[in-house]
């Protein structure tokens, strides 16, 4: 009898599990076919890249900022042991932009913005705003998770972008500024060694996590249950399952990327 | 104009409504009334195309909502309704001008100065003016409902519905929300649909009444008809009463 209660719970969990997949995914490929269809209302997307990437620089930025810092204390107390502290440029950048750069700013992104979406979704949900839409004859997936979904993959790899070069800043100003390395072979390591590939590198791993940004933040929103108790889990689920996903993402990605540049 | 044919729904092992058929002719307004929790909302909610049933089917103006494959064919039958949320649903993002416009903006895509003019038309004809910048958690509950009523009626939708018009209303605004109800049919006339429990009041907006209980409408008639009815669980409901055949849940 116990055996059987457990292999039935066994098989109900493959089976929401399965189900919640689906579900996600149908929502996912729904939200990207509304984005392509007209009417485009283009001031909504603006307003969502306005909320999700302007309102975030700041944060992106000083994190980038400090990160470089680290960055640079570090690798020149690493490298100056092998007496290589000539090339903390390269492993500041490199860091940077292949796997800190986008990994940090879409881990801040989905802390920052992550909750505030599905939290907005969650309460317009619980509040019958998104059956008011419905019953207005005004799609919700294309009124308001598409513009998200679309404004988290522009603005990922823009705020990336910021982050790296902000943190090559902050690793110049340390490593240059305070720890005495010349500022011509900071740079010109740098630019020795970072090549255009590694930037795509990047810009892609970006891009891939602003959709999952946008499709977890939105599709837990969506979802969420009832009352304020649906919309705090909602949000966290939200803000836990994309980071997580954001670095289980990461890894298969950097297999892929680096085997695809490096042919 | 709308016809609601042996409709089914439950959720999960519990039946909501077990083969419940409604017909409101055009122009008239009928009141589904009940106690809490018997599929009130959920009736509404299948008419508005935004649940399925398990078997039925919901016509409006002769289109079937439930048949329709895509959300877009769902939004084309939609764009005969015109529905009056429980706590008005206003989109708090929003001032209570923009979400007058809503529909008009977003759904028939006017041209600015246009809907503009109709916004003002309704915003003045619902004693809204004053009120057009404010954001609607400003405004009181009675306020938004108007709000919530000018949003609904304002592309002159067929069909009206609404969902508990006087919820949590004390009785001066409760009252005023029916005057609104009958001021606006006399003015622009259009098909109704009350989901209430308050009873007598919803009388005074309704022709007809059906009442639900356990999945099914159990009496169907005009409002002498329901006061006149010697079912006993009728009569508890009319009266209040705590005995009788309806559990309280």
């Amino acid at each position: 009898m116990k055996i059987l209660t457990s292999t039935e719970n066994f098989g109900s969990f493959i089976i929401d599990t399965t189900e919640a997949w689906g579900r996600s995914w149908i929502f996912l490929t729904r939200t990207i076919s509304a984005a392509l269809r007209p009417p485009y209302r283009p001031y909504l997307y603006l307003q969502q890249m306005l909320q999700i990437g302007v309102n975030s620089s700041l944060v992106i930025a000083l994190i980038g900022l400090f990160t470089g810092a680290v960055l640079a204390v570090q690798g020149e107390y690493t490298l100056s042991k092998f007496g290589a502290n000539a090339y903390t440029g390269p492993a500041v950048a490199l860091s940077l932009i292949r796997e800190l750069g986008p990994v940090l700013t879409a881990l801040m992104v989905i802390g920052r913005a992550g909750s505030a979406v599905t939290a907005e979704i969650g309460i317009m949900r619980i509040t019958e705003q998104i059956d008011a839409l419905r019953s207005m004859a005004v799609d919700p997936i294309k009124y308001l998770m598409a513009p998200r979904l679309v404004a988290g993959i522009i603005a990922m790899p823009l705020l990336c972008g910021m982050f790296n070069v902000v943190g090559i800043l902050g690793g110049y100003i340390v490593a240059v500024g305070l720890l005495g390395l010349s500022a011509g072979t900071f740079m010109s390591q740098i630019e020795s060694a970072v090549g255009l590939v590694d930037v795509w590198s990047g810009f892609i791993k970006a891009t891939v996590f602003g959709l999952i940004f946008g499709w977890i933040s939105c599709y837990k929103g969506y979802t969420c249950g009832f009352g304020a108790q649906g919309v705090n889990k909602a949000t966290t689920q939200s803000v836990v399952t994309a980071s997580v996903a954001v670095l289980i993402v990461d890894y298969f990605l950097t297999s892929v990327l680096t085997r695809v540049f490096m042919k | 104009m709308i016809s609601v044919r042996n409709v089914h729904k439950r959720f999960g092992s519990q039946v909501v409504l077990n083969g419940v058929s409604i017909d409101i002719e055009p122009g008239k307004t009928t009141a589904v009334v009940g106690p809490s929790g018997v599929g009130k909302s959920v009736l509404l909610k299948l008419i508005m195309g935004i649940m399925t049933p398990e078997r039925g089917e919901i016509y409006i103006g002769g289109d079937n909502i439930t048949s329709a494959r895509s959300e877009r064919a769902r939004n084309e039958i939609r764009e005969s309704l015109g529905v009056l949320f429980q706590s008005a649903a206003l989109f708090d993002s929003l001032t209570i001008y923009e979400n007058i416009a809503f529909s008009l903006r977003e759904r028939l895509r006017l041209r600015p100065s246009r809907a503009h003019r109709r916004v003002l038309e309704m915003a003045d004809a619902l004693s809204l003016l004053p009120y057009l910048k404010n954001y609607p958690e400003q405004v009181s509950i009675g306020i938004r409902k108007r709000v919530g009523m000018a949003r609904a009626l304002i592309t002159k939708p067929k069909v009206l519905l609404v969902d508990e018009p006087n919820t949590g209303l004390d009785p001066l605004d409760g009252q005023e929300v029916y005057d609104l109800i009958n001021a606006c049919k006399n003015q622009w006339g259009f098909t109704g649909l009350v989901i209430s429990h308050e009873l007598p009041e919803v009388f005074q907006v309704s022709d007809r009444v059906a009442m639900i209980l356990g999945g099914e409408i159990i009496i169907e008639g005009t409002p002498a008809d329901l006061i006149a009815s010697p079912n006993p669980a009728v009569q508890q409901f009319l009266n209040g009463r705590t005995d009788g055949p309806i559990k309280i849940q």
